[in-house]
């Protein structure tokens, strides 16, 4: 708790830092070279950019307490106002591409570990091995790339960008989701392998329970507590993987956003933007801290 | 790194990666000198052609060739990466070592900070920078460096601190040797290999990074062109010709995977270790002439455990490995019988052998196999659940890693009377109540409703024996039930044991490699070497009537209430044999005091005598005094 307290106020503090950090002056460089310096001046005082950096800083933080974020530069619309929108429209995507990535990863994890246990079917482990660094080595970007190319150009199933009906979610979900899915069902597996050499699960097998109940009810709340570990990241990783995404499919989000925002150098639209993805990827991480607890006991006490 | 090469090329993952490796240097190095004008060749006459003959991949909207384009940006996206990777391993070697050359307190601020960057995923701090630095392609190459040294850090100081507190590096620091001098000598040479085997994975994804942006638009810009900027390029006209997207793509995807091949076989985690192919036994063919007949039959009917010639063996590198070799025994209803030996002397493989729980690939063979007059080699494995499930109980030896640890323990106890006696969750969860109970557990209700973590060691093994008693056992396999307890415990443990023989009838089959427990327990003792049965003989006449050479340097081991406790304890000389290689003749010869010639060459079987059986060639010779000198080592 007190970790993640800390590092929003660095991050905080970070994304107020860097307007002033920006060389030069923002306005001017948002507003661009030929705008009449009386505007650029009615923006700076509307900024605040005049005041003393701690004054800056301390109205910026008041601010963010009331859900302030600002203005946008160029479009003068409430920054907080557009993310709030744009939020929405980039957990649409990355939410349903974390649950697929799980969907995939453990069933295939789990089957693929007790499949291959102690050297059987090497040729199947190797298949999956292999297959998952392939998977894995392949960018978000291109994925996508790929899928809009054979799923929507050349059969023409899904729209190839724009976020309208449920189909317009299939690609970019699975694009989010694919890469992912290879790492964690790796290491699930890998997990799971441990697992099952476990005392516990002979004990289970000396009790003559059945395979399922063995390796679901025993077997796999240990193996996923590890993985869960790494969920976090993931997640993290994954909010952050749909500025690409939603770049290639056009998608109205908040990754869309921040890129048009740094190249029209809209400075506190990216602030804001910066602010509410860290503040994600730190929560996620809190939460799955949590959520760990939650469900190996013997974390609550600290001697796992 | 020279030294590390062949490592890598020693597996078909490390071949493949240095290959394309090679390959992509080759073409960074090559291309722009050959195609470098092809490939901006601009061509109004044929634009968003698709492919043809002189335009492998198609052309774009200014009529360039696709396929050149791709090829001469290798050149400008290998360059980037390994700036970028080379900067960001640069600042994570300075983050990371910075805590060990700096005053304590700055140090522990500086990985306060790595940690708290650590929380941030690097494509975050790439915009960050990328905002502050603009948008350009050195920018960029900041951006990235800056944001992949975290994890670097990281790395490197808790390489660092380990190899820090090495003795050659507080001797260094006593003589006076400055920090900056102890930091590039003593601990950089000792984290070099992780280090580059990570860098080599860091590359890949500084690769997609770059990429990433310049896709983005905020990388590389217009006229240079990297693979990222090209996929964006084309991504725009991709329903004229999806192979500009595509060409570029697929160049990712090769170097991607170049590079985390590459660090995978480095790194040793992917088929490093050649596993040569296990080798099965053919078959054996059961000897002949040992078809139980009728009568036989009927004078073993009694028997709980009948097991004759039972064998166990895995499959080994250089042939099958049997910790298990023909191992005969019988036990009767109320029957206790120990199973004595060294570690590796097969009893605890005798005791899941038994128990139906050796796991593929072992092999388990039999010439009889019946447990309570049910042949167990007989039919799958499944079809004998409800009989093993309630009427056999195994006890293993680490009660704290016996218990599922994410499991109440009455969810643990229930589940087997649940599935094999039908009882419902309430019923299982009140035998549970009542077999706790009758371990000696006080409040077993609301033991029930705890994790094994809230068990003590002795509390854990006494829930493991009431597990068994859920259903009505009738042998309970043992294997070193109180080795991991303390004395006191021990006794407890022991003690509810025999409660339970008392009680039910139950016979016990106790492993153990501690005589006293054994003779303390049980009617009979089985003592084990080398995967067979050496000598059988009631516990009663241990001490006393031990025949076998074995059989008698254990229980010199062994301290009872004459040995002076202060002495150093007796131990056997020589090491126990390694089953991988089983000697001809007697197994024990190398250690034996009394080994004759005849002992190196047949192998002695089990003889009945007046009060058991052995299997020694030289039983009744007195064993000279100093057994030690004898001792091959
Ligand atoms: S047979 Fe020979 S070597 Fe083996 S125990 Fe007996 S005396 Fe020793």
């Amino acid at each position: 708790m007190r970790r993640l307290l800390v590092s929003l106020w660095i991050l905080v503090t970070a994304s107020f830092l860097m307007i002033q950090l920006v060389p030069g002056d923002p306005v001017r460089a948002a507003l661009g070279t030929s705008a009449p310096a009386e505007l650029v001046a009615t923006r700076r005082a509307q900024l605040g950019l005049d005041d003393s950096l701690l004054d800056q800083y301390l109205t910026y933080v008041r601010n963010l307490f009331t859900g302030d974020l600002g203005e946008s530069i160029l479009t003068q619309l409430s920054v907080a106002e557009t993310i709030g929108q744009r939020l929405l429209a980039t957990l649409s995507l990355a939410l349903p591409a974390f649950v697929l990535t799980f969907a995939i990863a453990v069933p295939v994890g789990v089957a693929m570990a007790v499949v291959t246990r102690r050297g059987r079917r090497r040729r199947a482990e190797l298949t999956f091995v292999g297959t998952s660094i392939v998977l894995a080595s392949i960018p978000e970007f291109v994925v996508c790339v790929a899928l809009v190319a054979v799923f929507a150009v050349n059969l023409g199933l899904v729209p190839a960008a724009g976020r309208s009906g449920i189909d317009s979610y299939v690609l970019p979900v699975l694009a989010l989701a694919i890469g992912p899915a290879a790492v964690l069902a790796r290491i699930v597996r890998v997990e799971m392998l441990a697992v099952l050499d476990a005392d516990y699960i002979r004990t289970a097998r000396a009790q003559r329970l059945s395979a399922l109940r063995i390796h679901l009810r025993h077997a796999l709340p240990n193996a996923v507590t590890a993985t869960l570990t790494l969920s976090g990241l993931m997640l993290a990783t994954m909010v952050a993987g749909t500025v690409l995404v939603e770049n290639v499919f056009a998608w109205p989000g908040l990754g869309g956003t921040i890129v048009s925002s740094i190249q029209s150098r809209d400075y506190p639209l990216v602030q804001g933007a910066v602010l509410v993805y860290g503040a994600i990827a730190l929560t996620v991480n809190t939460l799955v801290d949590v959520g760990i607890a939650a469900i190996d006991p013997r974390s609550m006490i600290g001697d796992s | 790194m020279r030294r590390h090469r062949p490592e890598v090329l020693r597996t078909p993952v490390g071949i493949v990666g240095v290959t394309l490796l090679t390959v992509l240097v080759l073409l960074a190095v090559l291309a722009p000198l050959l195609w470098g004008d092809r490939a901006t060749a601009t061509n109004t006459g044929n634009m968003l052609a698709g492919p043809s003959p002189e335009h492998w991949a198609g052309t774009d909207n200014l009529g360039r060739d696709i396929l050149f384009r791709t090829l001469v940006a290798t050149r400008l996206s290998l360059v980037l990466t390994l700036v970028a990777t080379t900067l960001g391993v640069g600042l994570g070697l300075l983050l990371g070592l910075a805590p060990l050359l700096l005053p304590q307190r700055l140090g522990r601020l500086v990985v306060a900070f790595v940690n708290v960057l650590l929380g941030f995923p690097s494509l975050l701090m790439v915009l960050f920078l990328a905002v502050i630095l603009g948008v350009s392609t050195t920018s960029a190459l900041l951006a990235i460096g800056i944001a992949i040294a975290p994890p670097f850090a990281r790395l490197v100081h808790a390489l660092g601190a380990g190899v820090t507190e090495r003795d050659f590096v507080a001797a260094a620091r006593i003589a006076g040797v400055p920090p900056a001098r102890i930091m590039v000598r003593h601990v950089l040479p000792n984290v070099a290999e992780p280090l580059v085997v990570n860098a080599t994975v860091t590359a890949s994804s500084v690769l997609l990074a770059f990429g990433g942006l310049s896709f983005l638009g905020i990388g590389v810009q217009a006229p240079q062109y990297d693979w990222g900027r090209l996929m964006q390029d084309g991504l725009a006209i991709i329903y004229d010709n999806p192979l500009a997207a595509l060409a570029p793509g697929i160049a990712f995807v090769l170097t991607g995977l170049a590079f985390n091949l590459t660090g995978e076989a480095a790194a040793g985690t992917f088929g490093a270790k050649s596993r040569s192919r296990m080798r099965w036994p053919a078959p054996a063919s059961p000897r002949p002439g040992t078809r139980d007949d009728a009568d036989l039959a009927a004078d073993r009917d009694g028997l709980v455990l009948d097991v004759r010639d039972l064998a166990v063996t895995f499959p080994g590198p250089d042939g099958p490995i049997p910790p298990v070799r023909g191992v005969s025994i019988a036990l009767r209803a109320g029957e206790a019988v120990g199973v004595v030996g060294e570690s590796g002397s097969g009893k605890s493989m005798t005791a899941l052998a038994v128990a139906q729980l050796v796991e593929e690939p072992g092999r388990v063979t039999a010439e009889r196999l019946a447990f309570c007059a049910t042949d167990l080699r007989s039919g799958r494995r499944a079809a004998h659940d409800a009989l093993l499930g309630t009427s056999l109980a195994v006890v293993f030896q680490d009660p704290m890693t016996s218990l599922n640890p994410v499991l109440r323990v009455g969810t643990q106890l229930g589940e087997a009377a649940r599935r094999h006696q039908g009882l419902t969750r309430r019923q299982a969860s009140a035998r549970a109540a009542d077999r706790l109970r009758a371990v000696h557990l006080a409040e077993p209700e609301r033991r029930l409703r705890q994790y094994p973590h809230e068990f003590s060691g002795g509390m854990r093994q006494r829930a493991m024996i009431a597990m068994g008693l859920m259903g009505t056992p009738r042998l309970i396999v043992a294997d070193e039930p109180t080795t991991a307890l303390d004395m006191t415990v021990q006794r407890q443990v022991l003690d509810v044991l025999q409660e339970v023989r008392r009680e039910h009838g139950t016979a016990l089959l106790l492993i153990s490699h501690d005589v006293s427990v054994v003779s303390s327990v049980c009617d009979r003792v089985l003592v084990m070497y080398a995967g067979r049965i050496v000598e059988d003989l009631p516990s009663a006449d241990l001490h006393t009537q031990a025949r076998h050479p074995y059989t008698r340097a254990l229980i010199g081991a062994v301290p009872d209430m004459t040995t002076d406790l202060d002495a150093p304890l007796a131990t056997i000389a020589g090491q126990p044999v390694d089953p991988r290689h089983v000697p001809d003749g007697c197994a024990f010869a190398a250690r034996c005091p009394l080994v004759t010639d005849r002992c190196r060459q047949e192998e002695p079987t089990l003889q009945a005598g007046p009060v058991g059986a052995v299997a020694c060639w030289h039983v009744d010779d007195p064993i000279p005094a100093e057994t030690e000198e004898v001792a091959v080592g």
